[in-house]
C-alpha cells in the first residue's frame, strides 16, 4: 500500500468518525435528515455499483428496498435483530439471482423491462399473501432501535459500500468491469465471464439495497406493502446516481446530497405537485447532463487545460 | 505433428441465408494457414464460430480433440484460442498497457499486479510499442491499435491465434513489418489461422491455404498449388478466366 | 363458468392486443422504449370518464376525441422529447437507454398531473352495464362492445399497415432503418408517425378499458408492463404477434383469476414473461429485439 492510499484511508476514517459523532451535537431533526440522506447515498452508490460499469438501467431499487423493509416487519418479533437483517439480505440475494439469471445473458432491454414491473409484482404477491394467508394487511414494527442506532448502521453500510467499490477497483475484477463498459465482445474474448460478473455485481448491489430497506424499517413503526414498495424510491435513486454520474465512485454521493435536500424541501412545500416537479427535474438531467455532473466538470476542465 | 483444431461439417445459417455450409478442415500444431475467399464467402463467420462469438447452427469444432463448438468466448479463450478483429477493437478508455493486462489477468495464467505489468511491457515491446504503455488506447493510430490488438491476443498465450484481416490497410513498409511479426509467431510454434486478402502476405506466410466460396470450402492444399486451382480462379475472377 | 372465463378472457385479451400493437409500433419502428405508455392509457381512461360523467358524451363518441388527441400527444412527445435524443444517440443502445430514462421521467409527470386532478382513488363509470346472453352465459354489453372496438381498431390498423404503400414504408423502417432511406423513405418522419399512432392506440385502449374496468391514476405501470410482455412475446415490431399474444395473455389472466386467485394475475403474467425469457427470448413468433 502506498503512502497516498494510506493517507486517503486515514482521511476517510476521520470523516466517517466526524459523521458518526454528529448525533452527539445535533438535534433529533438533524438525525432524521441524516438518516434519509445517508440512506439515499447508499442506495444511489449501490445502484451505480452495478449500473455504472454495465450500463444496465435497474428500475427495481424499491423492489429490494421493500423486501428488506418488509422482512423486518415480518420477523422483527420472532427473530433476534441481527438474524432479521441476515434473512432480509438472503431473500434479497435470492430474488436478485432469479432476476439476473433470467435476464443478464440477454440484451439490456429485457433487464430493464423485468425490473420495471418487479416492485409491483412483489407488492401484489406480498399483499396476496397477507390477505389470504395471514389475514392482515400491515404490520407493526416495535424494535428497540433508536434513530441514532439506525443512523450509525446506515453509516457503517455506507462505509462498507464505498470500501467495496473502491476495493474492487484495485482488483482484476475492477479492470474487467472497465473492459465490459468499453466493449463486451473484447471482454469475453479475453476470457472474462461477463454474465457471471454482472450477476455477482447485481447481487451485491441488490443485497446492499435490501439492507438499506431493512435498517430503515423500524422508523416507520407501521408498515404495509404500499409504503414499503413506493416507486418514488426507485425513481429518486436513479435521478441521484445519474446526476452525479453512475460510473464514478463519488458520483452517486455527489448527486444524492443536493437532490435529497431539494426533494425534502419540495415535498414539504409542494406536496401535491411533487411528482410532477420530480419528473421534470429528471427529464432535464437526462437532456442536459446525460453523463452526470462529474463527467461534465471533467470535460470542462480538460478543455480548459488544453487551451 | 499433431492435430490442434478440427472443424467437422461446420454450418451457420442466418434466417434463410446459409453463410457457412458444411465446412470441414483441420489444422496441425504449428501450422500457419490462410483462409481465403471472395467477400461474403463466410471466412469471418468461420472465425467467429471458432472463437465462440457466434454459435454454430450445425457441425462440430474440436480443439485438442475436445469439443468447443457452442461454448461462450470466455471459455474458448481460456482453452487457448485468441483472436484479432476485422475492424480493430481497442478498449479506448483503457491505457495501452491495461489493454494487454486484461488478456493476462483473465487468460490461462491469471497474472495480476507487478508481474502482469512487466509481462504486458514485454508483449508491447515485441510488437514495437515499447514506451507507449501509458497512453490511452483510443489515442493510438490505426496501425498501432492493430499492433496493440496483436499484443493483447498474444498475451493470452494462445495455442491457436485467429487473425481477421490483420494486415489489411497497412502501407508497404508496415506490411513488411507485419509479415515479419507473424513469421516470428510461427517460430514460437503458435498455430495461426489467418483470413487475408493480401496475396503477397499469404504467399510469404502460409504453407497451406483453404479457399471458401459462397459458404463452402472449395480448395485446401499447399498455397501455390491452391491458388492455381481453376475453381479458385473462377471464384475470384468469374467464369471467363478459368 | 368455462365459457364465461373464455369470453372475459377474450375481451381482456382484445384490449391488451390493441394496446400492445401501439407499443410494438413505438418500439419496433420508432425505436423508443416508452415507459410512460401506460400513463397515456390511463389519461385517456380519465378523459372518457370526464366526457361521460361531465358532458354526457358516450365513450364510443369519446373515442373520436381521445384517439386524435392521443395521436397529437404522441406526435408532440416525439418531436419535443425524443427527436433530440434520437439525433444525439451514437448507437441503438444509447438511444434505448436515453429513451427509457426520459420516458421514465415523463411517467412521473403525467401521473403527477392525474393525481392532482383525480386523486388516487379507484374510478369507474357505468355505461351499457346490462347483461347480454351469449353462448348460454351472460356478459355485460360494455365488454362485448369493448371487444368489438378492439377488433375493429386493431384489425383496421393491421390492414392499413400491410395493404397500403404507406404502411409498407413504416414496416420497412422496422426491418431495416439503415436501408429504408435508400428507397426514399424518410426514417425520421416514419418514426414520428409510428410513435404518434402508438399514442392514438394507447388512447383508444384507455377509452376501451374505462368502459368495463376500474382504474386509478397509478395503474399505468401495470399496463405498460403487460403491454411490454405482450410485445416481447409476439416479437418486437410484429403486429400479428402482438395480436395473438395479447389475446393469449388476456385468456391466461382470466383463467388464473377464475380458477386460481384474482390476486395472482400479475404473478401469472410474470411467470409467462420468465418462461419466454428463458426459452424464446426472440418471442413466440420470431424476430429478436435486436
Amino acid at each position: 500500500m502506498t503512502a497516498r492510499t494510506l493517507l486517503g484511508l486515514l482521511v476517510a476514517g476521520l470523516v466517517l468518525a466526524a459523521l458518526a459523532a454528529l448525533p452527539l451535537f445535533a438535534g433529533p431533526y438533524a438525525v432524521t435528515l441524516m438518516i434519509g440522506m445517508t440512506g439515499y447515498v447508499v442506495l444511489a452508490t449501490a445502484w451505480g455499483l452495478f449500473s455504472g460499469p454495465t450500463r444496465y438501467v435497474s428500475l427495481a431499487t424499491v423492489a429490494f428496498f421493500g423486501i428488506g423493509a418488509y422482512t423486518v416487519g415480518v420477523f422483527s418479533e420472532t427473530l433476534p435483530y441481527p438474524l432479521v437483517l441476515l434473512v432480509a439480505a438472503l431473500i434479497g440475494l435470492a430474488v436478485a439471482l432469479v432476476v439476473g439469471l433470467s435476464t443478464l445473458r440477454l440484451a439490456g432491454v429485457y433487464f430493464v423491462i423485468f425490473t420495471f414491473g418487479l416492485a409491483e409484482l412483489i407488492r401484489q404477491l406480498v399483499t396476496w399473501y397477507e390477505v389470504n394467508v395471514t389475514g392482515t394487511l400491515g404490520r407493526y414494527i416495535f424494535l428497540p432501535v433508536t434513530p441514532e442506532g439506525i443512523y450509525w448502521q446506515l453509516l457503517a453500510l455506507a462505509a462498507a459500500t464505498f470500501l467495496f467499490s473502491w476495493g474492487i477497483g484495485r482488483t482484476r475484477w475492477g479492470l474487467a468491469l472497465k473492459v465490459i463498459g468499453d466493449d463486451e465482445v473484447v471482454a469475453s474474448h479475453c476470457g472474462i465471464d461477463i454474465t457471471r460478473l454482472k450477476l455477482a455485481l447485481f447481487a451485491v448491489s441488490a443485497v446492499i439495497i435490501t439492507l438499506v430497506g431493512a435498517i430503515q424499517a423500524p422508523r416507520w413503526t407501521y408498515i404495509e406493502p404500499s409504503i414499503a414498495f413506493n416507486p418514488t424510491i426507485s425513481f429518486l435513486t436513479l435521478i441521484m446516481a445519474l446526476l452525479g454520474g453512475a460510473d464514478r465512485l463519488w458520483g452517486p454521493l455527489l448527486g444524492a446530497i443536493p437532490l435529497f435536500l431539494l426533494f425534502e424541501w419540495l415535498s414539504a412545500n409542494f406536496p401535491n405537485h411533487y411528482p410532477i416537479i420530480l419528473g421534470l427535474v429528471f427529464i432535464a438531467i437526462v437532456f442536459l447532463l446525460p453523463k452526470g455532473v462529474l463527467a461534465a466538470v471533467e470535460s470542462r476542465l480538460r478543455k480548459g487545460g488544453a487551451r | 505433428m499433431s492435430e490442434l483444431l478440427a472443424l467437422d461439417g461446420l454450418t451457420k445459417r442466418f434466417g434463410g441465408l446459409t453463410a457457412v455450409n458444411a465446412v470441414s478442415f483441420s489444422l496441425e500444431r504449428g501450422e500457419v494457414v490462410g483462409l481465403l475467399g471472395p467477400n461474403g464467402s463466410g471466412k469471418t463467420t468461420v472465425l467467429n464460430m471458432i472463437s465462440g462469438f457466434l454459435p454454430p447452427t450445425g457441425g462440430r469444432i474440436a480443439l485438442n480433440g475436445e469439443a468447443i463448438s457452442g461454448l461462450r468466448p470466455n471459455r474458448i479463450a481460456r482453452k487457448g484460442v485468441a483472436r484479432t478483429f476485422q475492424l480493430v477493437r481497442a478498449l479506448p478508455s483503457l491505457t495501452v498497457a491495461e489493454n494487454v493486462v486484461t488478456a493476462l489477468a483473465f487468460g490461462r495464467r491469471t497474472l495480476w499486479g507487478k508481474a502482469a505489468h512487466e509481462a504486458a511491457h514485454a508483449h508491447l515491446a515485441a510488437v514495437g510499442l515499447a514506451g507507449r504503455a501509458d497512453q490511452p488506447a483510443g489515442a493510438l493510430t490505426y496501425i498501432d491499435q492493430k499492433r496493440m490488438e496483436l499484443a493483447r491476443a498474444l498475451a493470452a498465450e494462445p495455442e491457436l491465434l485467429l487473425l481477421d484481416e490483420w494486415l489489411a490497410g497497412l502501407n508497404p513498409t508496415e506490411l513488411r513489418i507485419g509479415i515479419d511479426l507473424i513469421l516470428s509467431l510461427k517460430e514460437r510454434g503458435i498455430t495461426v489461422l489467418l483470413v487475408e486478402h493480401v496475396m503477397d502476405a499469404i504467399r510469404a506466410l502460409c504453407g497451406r491455404a483453404i479457399v471458401m466460396n459462397a459458404g463452402r470450402k472449395i480448395a485446401d492444399g499447399p498455397t501455390a498449388e491452391t491458388l492455381r486451382d481453376p475453381e479458385v480462379v473462377r471464384a475470384y475472377l468469374g467464369d471467363g478466366h478459368a | 363458468m368455462l365459457v364465461t372465463a373464455l369470453l372475459s378472457g377474450l375481451v381482456l385479451g382484445g384490449t391488451y392486443a390493441l394496446v400492445a400493437m401501439g407499443l410494438t409500433l413505438q418500439y419496433g419502428i420508432a425505436r423508443i422504449m416508452n415507459l410512460a405508455y401506460g400513463e397515456t392509457i390511463i389519461a385517456a381512461a380519465f378523459l372518457a370518464y370526464v366526457l361521460f360523467n361531465g358532458l354526457g358524451i358516450n365513450p364510443v363518441l369519446g373515442l373520436l376525441i381521445a384517439v386524435p388527441l392521443g395521436f397529437v400527444f404522441g406526435y408532440l412527445v416525439y418531436g419535443l422529447m425524443m427527436r433530440p435524443l434520437v439525433r444525439r444517440a451514437k448507437s441503438r443502445e444509447t438511444l434505448e437507454i436515453d429513451s427509457i430514462l426520459a420516458t421514465f421521467g415523463l411517467l412521473f409527470v403525467i401521473q403527477g398531473v392525474m393525481l392532482v386532478f383525480f386523486g388516487s382513488n379507484y374510478t369507474s363509470y357505468s355505461y351499457l352495464n346490462i347483461g347480454v346472453s351469449v353462448l348460454g352465459t351472460t356478459i355485460a354489453a360494455n365488454r362485448l362492445l369493448a371487444f368489438a372496438l378492439a377488433i375493429v381498431l386493431g384489425g383496421g390498423l393491421y390492414l392499413l399497415l400491410t395493404r397500403t404503400l404507406w404502411g409498407t414504408a413504416l414496416r420497412a423502417v422496422a426491418v431495416s432503418p439503415t436501408s429504408a432511406p435508400l428507397v426514399g423513405i424518410d426514417v425520421e418522419r416514419a418514426a414520428r408517425t409510428a410513435f404518434a399512432i402508438g399514442g392514438a392506440l394507447a388512447a383508444a385502449g384507455g377509452v376501451v378499458i374505462s368502459m368495463y374496468q376500474t382504474f386509478t391514476a397509478t395503474a399505468g405501470v401495470v399496463f405498460t408492463m403487460k403491454a411490454l410482455i405482450v410485445v416481447i412475446m409476439g416479437g418486437v415490431g410484429n403486429i400479428l404477434g402482438a395480436l395473438f399474444s395479447g389475446l393469449l395473455l388476456g385468456l391466461v389472466e382470466t383463467f388464473v383469476a377464475t380458477y386460481v386467485d384474482p390476486g395472482l394475475t400479475l404473478a401469472a403474467t410474470y411467470l409467462i414473461f420468465l418462461a419466454i425469457l428463458l426459452w424464446r427470448p426472440a418471442g413466440l413468433f420470431g424476430r429478436s429485439a435486436r
